[in-house]
């Protein structure tokens, strides 16, 4: 609980950084900056849980403990796709996501 | 708590020890020739104690459930891994897997873990856990051919993807969280009332989900992740993981959000034409087997949702069997695109032309499998169809179940193409006589006589159905 900020206040932010993570998701070309739009979104939905928890329902911790588990399982997925990026960069030489297209329909 | 309160878990129990055994055979061996026996015994021995009876209960104050249902589902589960499991033989044999032939498995039954806690989960942080344990491994199986340039990128659009959409799907979580201030399933339930909220925090956790059962909005990576995996791995995809999902997505249509029922059949009304549609639109064109496959599967995931969108215990039964059956056609199917890229790396359809005077019995299950996919009556997928769109007939959607004929029809005409490649047309050069090795044909063995029995076995529908449940 912030003094002086209402809830609405902390609800718009979260969802334009959802959504700002949205947007570079669908429009970066770096397979890294992707990886990053990702990780905003995740953020996002952590504060907002966090949020919800501290102004309406303070009796329990339910979303405290939901935002731990978002940030530990972020970390697990970013491990996972730097690794297969690396891997992608050793076969194509590049991590420039318009150029990974071998398989077209 | 007790000890006997972990009984109730023993499909996670069985599997988690499975990863450990597995663990310490790696450790205290010097090669890995025989990692896919030790992984074929200790998953089949796995599978026989699932059917041992079972309790209905809670553990962890509710966080985990299991009743017949959900043990049901993991037991269906369990057969389509372990045929995957037979089939896997002939491509780990290869020396580009040697000395990560453990890992395989490894990650394999990881992912199953997570699908069976999803399944079992009794509120969303435990459902999240289970998808990201079952979707992150998944992207890495993906990847597993190190060096072919293929198989990185359908690693890379599939982790990306599963991040993406979990992160949709959290935020639809999130904001119901706010509006419920729990996150139980039991507890949610009785709480939603359909206010604008909560309608935006379901629109946003379905297109989370509609990811992971590929749907057709959000299908686009499907294609191109199951023609990069290994074969093996995509026939894993295409199945266990899509079945999965489908098994908590009508759970939790059907519990969870019970009361947003006028809202979710429109969504899932929509949802159902374009993947059916687009699905074989899309299937029509293509020539690359594996790929083929992939857009055939989209399609099938459309008329699953058939039997959801009544709402009704019948549907909800068809699904099941439905799943049940699909495992059975798309892995005879997929059992022999595999045996047959891995000896001679062939995938187009044209490559299989005169496929029948080479290889008279890979061709007859090729074909039973398209058959049973497309519908036709001797075999299974004619009864999986018929309970789907008896279903939503009784339902009443009139209208939805003569647009999902007009897709079975068009279904009909590609499937039939790869039937006639290898029986109709003439080749000078068809692909030479195959030895597939033994666990291979265990695994199209076991296809075919689910395909040609699980039909006719009409105590097996009688008893989904008695477990089922609707609104």
């Amino acid at each position: 609980m912030i003094q002086g900020v209402p809830l609405q206040h902390i609800l718009l932010l979260t969802t334009l950084l959802f959504f700002i993570g949205v947007y570079g998701f669908f429009t970066r070309k770096n397979l890294f900056t992707m990886l990053m739009s990702v990780e905003l979104m995740l953020n996002a939905v952590a504060i907002n849980f966090v949020v919800f928890n501290a102004y309406l329902f303070p009796e329990n911790l339910q979303g405290h403990f939901f935002t731990i588990f978002i940030v530990s399982i972020a970390a697990a997925e970013a491990a996972v796709a730097i690794a297969i990026i690396v891997n992608v960069y050793r076969n194509i030489r590049t991590v420039n996501a318009e150029r990974i297209n071998e398989m077209k329909h | 708590m007790n000890i006997t309160d972990f009984l109730l878990m023993r499909h996670e129990l069985l599997l988690t020890a499975m990863v450990l055994i597995m663990l310490l055979i790696q450790i205290f061996t010097s090669n890995d020739y025989n990692a896919s026996y030790f992984a074929m015994a200790l998953f089949f021995i796995i599978t026989v104690f699932g059917f041992a009876p079972s309790e209905k209960g809670e553990i962890f104050g509710n966080m985990y459930i299991t009743d017949s249902l959900r043990v049901l589902m993991k037991n269906i589960l369990n057969i389509g891994v372990l045929i995957v499991l037979f089939q896997s033989g002939e491509w780990i044999s290869k020396p580009h897997n040697e000395g990560k032939r453990y890992e395989f498995y490894l990650i394999l039954i990881s992912t199953l873990i997570g699908m069976n806690f999803m399944i079992s989960a009794g509120d969303f942080l435990m459902f999240y856990l289970g998808l990201e344990i079952a979707s992150i491994p998944l992207a890495a199986l993906a990847a597993y051919d190190k060096y072919r340039t293929k198989s990185s990128e359908a690693g890379i659009k599939m982790i990306l993807s599963a991040a993406f959409s979990s992160a949709v799907m959290l935020f639809g979580i999130s904001l119901l969280y706010g509006t419920c201030g729990t996150l139980y399933f039991s507890e949610i339930s009785p709480q939603i009332n359909g206010n604008i909220l909560q309608i935006l925090a379901f629109v946003f956790f379905i297109s989370g989900l509609a990811f992971k059962i590929s749907l057709v909005p959000f299908h686009f990576w499907t294609p191109d992740v199951y023609e990069g995996a290994p074969t093996t791995v995509t026939s894993y995809y295409s199945v266990i993981s899509k079945g999965a999902a489908v098994f908590i997505f009508i759970i939790l249509l059907f519990t969870v959000f019970k009361n947003l029922i006028s809202q979710w059949q429109p969504i899932i009304y929509m949802l159902a034409v374009l993947t059916m549609s687009i699905g074989n639109l899309f299937a029509l064109r293509q020539q690359n087997l594996k790929r083929f496959l992939a857009f055939s599967s989209i399609a099938q995931a459309g008329f699953i949702l058939l039997g959801i969108i009544g709402a009704e215990q019948t549907g909800m039964a068809s699904v099941v069997y439905f799943v049940l059956i699909y495992i059975f056609s798309n892995l005879a199917a997929f059992g022999v695109v595999s045996v047959v890229s891995e000896k001679t790396s062939k995938e187009a359809i044209e490559d299989y032309n005169g496929f029948y005077r080479t290889n008279p019995k890979l061709s007859l299950v090729l074909m039973l499998g398209l058959f049973s996919l497309a519908g036709i009556p001797p075999v299974a997928g004619f009864f999986g169809k018929f309970f789907l769109f008896s279903s939503v007939a009784s339902a009443g959607y009139y209208w939805l179940l003569f647009i999902a004929a007009i897709n079975a029809t068009v279904s009909l005409y590609y499937y039939l193409l790869p039937v006639k490649a290898m029986f109709i047309n003439k080749n000078d050069t068809p692909i030479e006589y195959i030895q597939s090795n033994p666990t291979a044909k265990t695994a199209l063995i076991i296809c075919v006589v689910g395909l040609l029995l699980t039909g006719f076995a009409g105590v097996l529908f009688d008893y989904i159905t008695s477990l089922s449940f609707g609104i």
